[in-house]
């Protein structure tokens, strides 16, 4: 074990976390807004935001998959270092982190079932760029309409179409982090 | 209370926690299991609301406790010094300066925003329970969005007395699509349930939390020739002279005189002191 | 003029200081230490232990201590401590066929290997008021002494299952649930029921089995076996690559024989009811073991005649009284706001309906 792995954890556990999860809390709840996520320091490929979800929200109870664009040795040993979550195929996985290319096929991923539509999966989408702009969004949590860049317009259709089933996702770039749950309406 | 974590909870309780919260947010209305655990106060008595806090705040938080409308009546008193040991967070009764505001049975009658949280504390989270006491049966009605059964209630409150016969924890819907408790608050705070604050619910015996995020449509059910009615008696506050405020009844002497006063200690206050709400 | 109550603060302290006052009694009188409730009120103790599950003897005598003697409340202080440890691991099954027995009774069977061992038990005493106990200082003269038997103690059913007259218990979830880390659920596994049922209030699941013998859902138990005494707990430890022993516990196992003439999917043979609790905990262990057999009529394929012991979410959401008696006792709390809206409507209907009766009258 090197000392990547040891790094870049949360330097104050409960603080940090409790800071990361509002963040994540407002971010879900506002589809749209853009939050800002310093506290991790993960190895690459994965962005300072997307560590610092993983550690705020997964340990040994969440399965989580690395889509091949996250598949990274180091990334796999910070992660079982700092949570202990098992690396598992899409299928069975809680949580699962990558570029939207290396996720898709999106189909594979938990969506609940309609006694229980909280068992579904919540994919942690690392982009290029992030912004307030692009798709148009409207549903709970946005007062009239939002926008995020998102990287396709169908799949979250596809998606709304579900609900109450359907994956939930966050976008992560850097430090920037936005939400988009299953219950949000998109439009290109 | 230094050998306890911050807000009590250990991390890996509090990440249950908060995964379960962000699963309610994604699914407005829908009630999530989660793995209560025992707190160091009694089922029943908040702690539901008490484990959805303490898996949100941060120490720069501002906290409100209030529990029928008032920060003074004990149980308040009780969690709001519970989170002061725990957390070290600032507290206040001031609805307008708290970051998160835990509530039993009230909304407050000042108008939340967008920088406030709002938790209740939920005794019994399924609306269809008193109708059908199998949980197995509920979360089968739900799936299938049967609420034939909450209708049918509601129509014969409507023959039997002529109108419905809910008074508090007056049921709603989500989104169109969830059949919510509102916790038991009555029904004239039913409208405030459509607000530009987060409201997460907790129900601790009864293991679930389930949420309502900003600017959900809320519908409180009803039939179009018998619209919702959230009206309150045609009283002032004897204290402020509020006519929009939710009222407490007050039995002042043996004669059985009586007033009506704020059941929002806060909003009256502010209204005497001429602050502005 | 009406002035809303201020000072709720002070007086959930005042309330504190008088509480405590109230626990020490009179301080002329001892002080009882913990020692003395851990050695002396052995049995609350166990209680305590079982139903908070959590096996600390010292910790149930102290919350015991706190209670005043109110053993719910203990159970809750138990309770509420527990959820603040942390989890470093889980223990190996323990092996009550290895259990060092202070009592090993079976009234399926005359006599068996290893004997009748009646051992420290309230049976056959006559309930009289020992008066000689009211002077202290008295201490019994020392029970006899035999040798303990040679080797382990075999399960009574296992003499049933060599013939194949006592169904084989089919093998558990590799890692069981967890009642206290995820909710519950329906239907509940075997595993999840009789964790609900070991830590379920004793006076409840005494009260389900009970109605299951008087012919609510009646399952035909006899006490195959019960026993009494001290395990070993040990824990693996993947860097040693063996399992260490972390002590001992003392266990009550209660395995019923149950008739079963046969169904559907089933031959007629003995079916089990299990009970395992925490302490000398007997009364609770046979109840368990007969209210989880009550609750197994789904997989024999019995019918289900509607007996609350047959129903598992009536059962598994009743049974913990650290819920039942929070939820119970949370009516003290104000309600004035929903009681306020249920007077306007009793108002508003009972004017309607006098109103109506009126007309009626004066038609």
């Amino acid at each position: 074990m090197n000392a990547v792995q040891l790094e870049g954890g949360f330097a104050n556990l409960s603080h940090d976390a409790a800071h990361a999860f509002r963040a994540a809390l407002q971010a879900m709840a506002r589809p749209g807004q853009i939050e800002t996520l310093d506290m991790a320091r993960p190895p690459a490929p994965c962005s300072v935001a997307a560590g610092a979800l993983i550690l705020t929200l997964c340990d040994t109870t969440t399965p989580i998959y690395l889509a091949p664009s996250h598949d990274d040795a180091g990334l796999r040993a910070w992660i079982a270092f700092h949570t202990g979550a098992p690396v598992v195929a899409p299928e069975a996985a809680m949580f699962a982190l990558g570029t939207w290319g290396a996720l898709c096929p999106v189909d594979r991923f938990a969506i609940g079932t309609s006694a229980y539509p909280d068992r579904a999966a919540t994919l942690i989408v690392e982009m290029d760029a992030l912004e307030a702009k692009g798709a148009v969004l409207r549903g709970p949590g946005i007062k009239d309409r939002a926008a995020l860049s998102l990287p396709e317009i169908a799949a979250f259709q596809d998606n709304r179409r579900r609900f109450p089933l359907g994956f939930d996702c966050y976008f992560t770039c850097g430090d920037r982090l936005a939400g988009l749950p299953r219950s949000t309406h998109v439009e290109g | 209370m230094n050998a306890y974590n911050f807000a009590y909870l250990d991390e890996q309780t509090k990440r249950m926690i908060r995964r379960a919260i962000l699963k309610g947010v994604a699914v407005p209305g829908y009630q999530v299991p989660f793995a209560s655990r025992e707190m160091p106060m009694p089922y029943g008595w908040g702690t539901g609301g008490v484990q959805v806090t303490a898996a949100c705040l941060t120490p720069e938080d501002t906290l409100k406790v209030i529990d029928q409308g008032a920060d003074d009546t004990t149980n308040a008193v009780s969690i709001r010094k519970f989170f002061e040991k725990t957390a070290g967070v600032a507290v206040t009764e001031k609805t307008g300066e708290a970051t998160i505001i835990q509530t039993r049975h009230r909304i407050p009658e000042q108008t939340l925003t967008e920088d406030q949280i709002l938790v209740y504390q939920v005794p019994i989270p399924e609306p269809l329970r008193f109708l059908e006491p199998s949980e197995v049966e509920t979360r089968k009605m739900h799936a299938l969005e049967d609420y034939g059964l909450m209708h049918v209630k509601l129509y014969e409150d409507i023959a039997r007395h002529g109108e419905i016969a809910t008074a508090y924890a007056y049921p709603v819907k989500v989104e169109g699509r969830y059949v919510m408790d509102p916790s038991p608050i009555p029904k004239f705070d039913n409208p405030k349930l459509e607000s530009a604050a987060l409201q997460l619910f907790g129900a601790g015996r009864e293991q679930r939390i389930y949420a309502v995020p900003p600017y959900t449509k809320v519908v409180s059910l009803d039939f179009d020739d018998y619209p919702f009615d959230p009206s309150k008696p045609a009283h002032p506050c004897a204290l402020c002279g509020a006519e929009d405020s939710y009222l407490d009844e007050v039995i002042t002497d043996d004669a059985g005189s009586r007033m009506f006063v704020c059941s929002d200690t806060d909003y009256c206050a502010g209204r005497r002191e001429g602050r502005d709400a | 003029m009406y002035v809303a109550v201020k000072g709720g603060e002070r007086a959930i302290d005042n309330a504190h200081a008088w509480l405590a006052e109230e626990r020490r009694g009179d301080t002329g009188v001892a002080e009882l230490s913990i020692a003395q409730i851990r050695e002396q009120l052995a049995l609350s103790v166990a209680r305590v232990m079982a139903e908070g599950s959590l096996y600390d003897p010292d910790l149930a005598a102290l919350a015991i201590k706190q209670a005043r003697g109110d053993l719910i409340e203990a159970v809750f202080l138990i309770r509420a401590y527990r959820t603040t440890l942390p989890r470093f691991g889980a223990s190996n099954p323990v092996e009550t066929a290895q259990m060092v027995c202070d009592r090993r009774i079976s009234a399926t069977f005359k006599d068996l290997p290893g004997g009748q061992i009646l051992g420290p038990t309230f049976d056959y005493t006559h309930r009289l008021l020992d008066f000689a106990l009211a002077a202290e200082g008295l201490d019994p003269a020392p029970a006899p002494q035999v040798a303990a038997p040679d080797g382990a103690l075999p399960h009574v059913t296992d003499f049933l299952a060599r013939e194949d007259l006592i169904q084989p218990e089919a093998d558990g979830p590799a890692t069981p649930r967890d009642l206290t880390r995820e909710p519950l659920d329906f239907p509940a596994d075997r595993p999840l029921r009789l964790q609900a049922l070991t830590r379920g209030d004793e006076g409840f699941v005494l009260s389900m089995a009970y109605s299951t013998q008087r012919g609510y859902g009646r399952t035909h138990p006899f006490v195959g076996e019960l026993r009494i005494g001290t395990v070993a707990v040990e824990m693996e430890i993947p860097e040693l690559g063996f399992a260490i022993e972390l002590g001992e516990v003392v266990l009550t196992e209660c395995e019923t024989v149950n008739q079963f003439m046969g169904s559907k999917t089933e031959p007629p043979q003995f079916t089990r009811g299990y009970g395992l609790v925490f302490g000398q905990s007997e009364r609770k262990a046979i109840s368990m073991a007969l209210v989880d057999r009550s609750l197994r009529w789904e997989e024999l394929g019995e019918d289900n005649v509607g007996a609350p012991a047959q129903d598992q979410e009536f059962v598994l959401y009743h049974a913990d009284n650290v819920q039942a008696t929070g939820f119970l006792e949370h009516i003290k709390l104000p309600h004035y706001v929903d009681f306020q809206s249920e007077l306007e409507l009793i108002r508003r209907l009972r004017a309607e309906a006098l109103g109506g009766q009126a007309r009626e009258a004066a038609e």
